[in-house]
């Protein structure tokens, strides 16, 4: 059963008079900034709202509620204690535009963050004002193109993505206005090194990846992958999407990446879900140091003692520039900052240790069950795939079916259909925080669904059956896009 | 198109006149020396539904293998790469307003774009109906 909209619950001239705003004086707005009809809002009483919103509040499908494998995301718990400490009232009531004098305890730990995502990563500089992953991404680019430019090498303009790549990846290179040259991966999983070095040459900018790759396994060339793009003059750009899985093990920076980003959203867990706010810190190598963006926390000496500042334009003239006015997402920083000091130097080892084996207990025992790993020969990282092609073909089994049968079984469905290159799939990631009873069940579920149309002949076209809203056709949302409620 | 392609079913039948590429794209030869190009009934199935088709602009000049064409399906987006070069003399406007027309019907009221070939097509580097019945095959271990 759908809910009414909150529009369809209004009655003209019902309010919230206890949150009305105290005064109606609008002298100081200027006559020709003040609109002349009234904006269309919804109109009832406080228990009518706080009703409708924690009723939809309640049917959502969240990590706090329910196991989340969405691959490449990693949906990990977040932690209460980081939400609790980034809200404390000295650092939510900062003003933005305060004096860094003011706000030295949210500059310190800003500037530590800085210093523990260099530690951890193995760069040399860090900025955290990109406010999203594909913001990262875009700095990142950007930051090739500059050091290619100021050292005069402007016919630089081709940037290498494996077919592999997550989408973001290629749209990334357009948008910094470069040419994108795809290559294709072998049946390993691994780049395929022939096709890199036959793609390499005077016009590469770079080569970005992902490591390990969307596809759930370690580029075991990457040394050589690095010489090679070095050798030819590209740099190498590192997408954190699955930073998770190597987290305290190997360093991107060891690999031979120049730049990163990071998805601290995902690898530092603050919260992931609505589309964010979330957090694309970039990190760099020497070389591509002085075009990092800014804001970026500095440390000046005074008298021996340290004191934290804005670093400026002139402090950094080669900066690619100015990606967000304050700090980017600070709040979203803040809980990052308190998850790395509790988890601590040793508890970064274990993520990763725990993630990989969380996922690779999962993936054999999909695999003992009778499912086919896209995969089979290759240890999982944090994350594998497998493919219903031949459910699909056989039963009218599809990968979507099946995430949707899920979601009956209180489940959230993988990733599916990504990576591209792996017909009806699911990306499955369990992440570190989940126990082997979430796993068991999970397996259990999904095994009983395919089984069901291996041997029951069920094929669940009609799956979700017990959600809010059935199948939805997506075709039709997609070909008559309606996104505008008129008010009727 | 290759990405999502790998493997599916493969049971339709192949018209016999026309010729197919490894990126499951088909031509024809028309009588005025031009060639249209579609997608194969297996593409269209991979992708699934249609939602969105970005044609070329007319008198555009295609390289052989340069991309030529994006469909967007609820899945996933597919560059559509041109077989052959040459200059696209007509574009299908009708996949504007109904991509599904290449679904319901590939070969047929779903052609893509019809190009003006710069060279003779060298039916060496295309396949006939039965190599691409075998290529399907091969893809489906």
């Amino acid at each position: 059963m759908l809910d009414k909209l909150i529009f369809e619950k209004s009655r003209s001239g019902r309010r919230a008079f206890a949150q009305a705003p105290a005064g109606d004086d609008i002298a100081d707005i200027p006559d020709a900034l003040r609109r002349g009809d009234r904006p269309v809002l919804p109109e009832a009483s406080e228990l009518q709202t706080v009703r409708h919103f924690t009723r939809l509040s309640q049917k959502n499908f969240s990590i706090d509620t329910q196991f989340y494998p969405l691959g490449s995301c990693t949906m990990k718990y977040n932690p209460r204690a980081c939400n609790s400490l980034a809200l404390l009232p000295g650092f939510a009531n900062r003003h933005p535009l305060g004096p860094a004098s003011h706000g030295q305890g949210f500059l310190t730990c800003m500037y530590e963050l800085q210093e523990m995502l260099k530690a951890v990563t193995g760069m040399q500089g860090v900025s955290l004002t990109p406010m999203a992953g594909a913001q990262g991404e875009l700095a990142g680019v950007a930051m090739i193109r500059a050091y290619h430019k100021a050292r005069g090498d402007h016919e630089r303009n081709e940037i290498i993505v494996p077919d592999a790549a997550h989408g973001t990846n290629p749209a990334t290179a357009t948008m910094c206005g470069c040419v994108v040259r795809e290559i294709p991966t072998g049946p390993d999983g691994d780049v395929d090194i022939e096709a890199l070095r036959s793609a390499l040459g005077p016009k590469t900018a770079g080569i970005m990846l992902t490591n390990p790759s969307t596809l759930g396994v370690f580029e075991r060339h990457i040394a050589d992958v690095a010489a090679l793009v070095h050798d030819a003059g590209g740099l190498l750009y590192y997408d954190g999407a699955n930073l998770n899985a190597i987290l305290g093990k190997v360093r991107p920076g060891d690999m031979g990446f120049d730049v990163i980003h990071m998805n601290l959203h995902k690898t530092f867990s603050t919260p992931h879900g609505g589309g964010g706010p979330g957090s694309g810190a970039v990190g760099v190598n020497r070389r591509l140091l002085p075009f990092l963006p800014i804001p970026v926390v500095g440390r000046d000496d005074v008298d021996g003692e340290p004191v934290y500042r804005w670093l400026e334009e002139e402090d950094v003239p080669q900066s690619i520039g100015r990606l967000s006015g304050f700090m980017g997402n600070a709040g979203v920083l803040l809980r990052a900052y308190v998850y790395m000091r509790m988890v601590g130097r040793d508890g970064m080892q274990r993520i990763a240790e725990y993630a990989t084996l969380n996922a690779n207990y999962l993936m054999a025992r999909l695999a003992d069950a009778g499912l086919e790993l896209a995969f089979p020969g290759r240890r999982a990282s944090h994350e594998f795939i497998i493919t219903l092609r031949k459910d699909a073909r056989q039963y009218d089994l599809t990968a979507m079916d099946v995430a949707k049968a899920l979601l009956d079984r209180n489940y959230h469905a993988p990733t599916t259909y990504f990576p591209l290159l792996v017909p009806e799939c699911l990306l499955i990631e369990p992440t570190e925080t989940e126990s082997k009873e979430t796993l068991d069940g999970f397996v259990d579920a999904l095994v009983a669904i395919v089984e069901d149309a291996r041997h029951n002949g069920k094929t669940y076209k009609d799956a979700p059956y017990t959600m809010p809203v059935r199948r939805l056709d997506d075709v039709k949302a997609a070909r008559q896009l309606d996104i505008r409620f008129d008010g009727e | 198109m290759q990405d999502i392609l790998n493997g599916d079913e493969n049971m339709s039948e192949l018209p016999g006149d026309l010729l197919y590429t490894k990126e499951h794209e088909w031509l024809r030869k028309e009588n005025d020396g031009s060639v249209t190009v579609g997608i194969t009934d297996h593409a269209q199935s991979a992708l699934g539904d249609l939602v969105y088709v970005e044609l070329p602009e007319i008198d555009q000049e295609l390289d052989a293998e340069g991309e030529m064409a994006v469909v967007e399906s609820v899945k996933a987006a597919s560059d559509v790469y041109a077989p052959i070069a040459g200059v696209v003399v007509e574009v299908n406007e009708e996949l504007s307003d109904d991509p599904e027309k290449i679904n319901a019907d590939p070969y047929g009221d779903g052609w893509i774009v019809r190009i003006q070939p710069s060279a003779d097509v060298d039916d060496a580097d295309l396949m006939s109906p039965d190599d691409y019945q075998s290529f399907l095959d091969d893809l489906d271990d």
